[in-house]
């Protein structure tokens, strides 16, 4: 009776080792493929010429993450307190909720990364202000509709409670509605968070200044220096990664303890 | 003898809901009485409007005519005023708050200070035999405690009037009989009017002094029967003669008719 059950459930050290194994078997076929068959092409380099790079250029490729991480930090941050903003505003006044949710809509269809050479002209080649723009651009989306979705989700009871008690509108929002919506305005911030990096990243091809992880990756690709290009890439993942990891932490902190 | 003022009294007081397909009369033509320290039941099948009468009476929602004097003062005052505590079906607790903040929420609204929270929810705490999870979250309790920490909730203002709708409704059979007992015991140390909505004949004949019985379409009281049973209620009351009669008089009041069932206890 149990058996299948047992074979479905991984002991707890095989969860951890498998994932790494995988890992690691991919490196292998990839080093067999490039440096022993040496059958790759140019811009493929081995993992550890791109390991290398990583090493050495450290500091230059560092300087560029923290361009393009404060880009995507900025526009973050902005993009989601105008969000939450509007979600306010939108879940007090029925009317704003209908003006906001179809631009929203339109907002949510238009590649927004499409838009950035414009707004590069629009604040000069030397602004940054272009890719933080369209990092909050892509941010705002999700913060606005899962924090207005969270602003919906109290229920009668509670309802019926906070009136049953006396407590007034601002009291209500502050220790009702505010919580209540908090577990959907972190899955907001988890889903935004991805999206800016890879915005602010993606901005950088179209132009502006000439620094930050994507100008690198496509100045050093088209110079033909690939494994620098590569180690880039690696940088530019481990933004997204120190992104995520920080705002599925804060969404974990928000919904241990949700109603069930 | 003085005349007190009623805890509630509800002259001609009637409910009328529009609907997309017309109006829809949930109460009509009430009139009722609760004195201070008065326990009474409100009973009926569903859409009498028992929990309608007990929304109104808490001012969560308004007559459409007939007047409704709690204490001596209009339902929106007294909600203001703070003279009722309420219990629903549901615990409604705040997930992310611990118990003793649940407890402590009617206070907290209404600006005391923290010493005098921790004093009054520790308390209360005691009161329903909560006191070793005041520090717990409503997630690592049993449906009975959550009831309990709601009710205790409802109990923090120490409120003349108490209204409960339902609320040992979702709980089994076991819980229910338990905490009727403390229920009973707590009204009687509080010495608080309950108002109390169920659909369950023994738990309204145990509990109260009288029990409103009700009928749907319209919404109205049909009959109210007095139990007459002692002010002391123990477990040994389920077995005696005087509480089956309670609940075949409720029971008949109900049907409507006389109904002789020698079979069934």
């Amino acid at each position: 009776m149990s058996a299948p059950a047992v074979a479905r459930t991984l002991p707890s050290w095989a969860r951890w080792v498998a994932p790494i194994g995988t890992g690691v078997i991919g490196l292998a076929l990839w080093v067999l493929y490039v440096d022993v068959l040496q059958a790759a092409p140019l811009m493929l380099p081995s993992p550890i010429a791109i390991g290398e790079e990583l090493v050495l250029r450290w500091d230059i490729i560092w300087e560029d993450m923290l361009i393009t991480a404060s880009n995507a930090l900025i526009g973050l941050a902005a993009g989601s307190l105008i969000a939450v903003m509007f979600a306010a505003i939108a879940a007090t006044f029925r009317p704003v909720d209908g003006m906001l949710a179809p631009i929203v809509a339109a907002l949510a269809v238009i590649p927004i990364v499409a838009i950035t050479p414009i707004l590069n002209t629009m604040f000069g080649a030397s602004s940054q202000f272009g890719r933080q723009a369209v990092a909050g651009l892509t941010a705002f989306i999700p913060v606005f509709v899962n924090v207005l979705r969270g602003l919906h989700q109290t229920t009668p009871v509670h309802r019926d409670l906070f009136r049953s008690i006396g407590a007034t509108g601002e009291q209500t929002f502050r220790k009702l509605t505010f919580p209540t919506a908090l577990p959907y305005l972190t899955t907001g911030l988890r889903i935004a968070s991805s999206l800016a990096v890879i915005s602010a990243l993606v901005a950088e091809y179209c132009g502006g200044p000439a620094d930050g992880i994507g100008t690198a990756i496509a100045s050093y690709a088209k110079s033909g220096h690939a494994a620098l290009a590569w180690a880039y890439v690696v940088g530019g993942i481990l933004i997204g990664l120190a992104f995520f990891l920080v705002t599925a932490a804060l969404e974990w902190w928000a919904t241990r303890r949700a109603p069930a | 003898m003085t005349v007190t003022t009623p805890a509630v009294r509800a002259d001609a007081v009637g409910k009328v809901f529009p609907t997309k397909t017309g109006e829809v009369t949930a109460l009509t033509d009430v009139q009722l009485d609760v004195a201070p320290g008065e326990f009474v039941s409100l009973i009926g099948p569903s859409g009498c409007g028992k929990s309608t009468l007990l929304r109104l009476i808490a001012d969560l929602d308004a007559p459409t005519s007939g007047t409704l004097e709690i204490f001596g003062k209009p339902a929106a005052k007294a909600r203001h005023d703070q003279d009722y505590g309420i219990a629903f079906q549901q615990a409604g607790l705040l997930p992310w708050r611990t118990v003793g903040e649940n407890i402590g929420l009617p206070l907290e609204i209404h600006g005391k200070d923290k010493r005098q929270r921790a004093d009054r929810v520790a308390e209360l705490a005691e009161l329903v035999g909560l006191t070793d999870f005041v520090d717990s979250h409503p997630d690592q309790l049993s449906g009975g405690m959550q009831q309990r920490v709601a009710i205790a909730r409802s109990l923090a203002e120490q409120p003349r009037l108490l209204l409960m709708d339902e609320p040992f409704g979702a709980l089994d059979e076991m819980t229910r009989e338990y905490l009727q007992s403390e229920l009973t015991r707590i009204a009687a140390e509080t010495h608080a009017a309950v108002v109390f909505v169920t659909h369950s004949i023994p738990e309204a004949v145990f509990l109260s002094d009288r029990v409103v019985v009700m009928s749907p379409r319209p919404g109205r009281i049909t009959e109210i029967v007095d139990v007459g049973l002692p002010d002391e209620r123990d477990e040994q009351l389920r077995e005696a003669p005087e509480y089956y009669d309670g609940v075949t008089a409720v029971r008949e009041a109900l049907h409507g008719t006389t109904t002789a069932r020698p079979n069934e206890r």
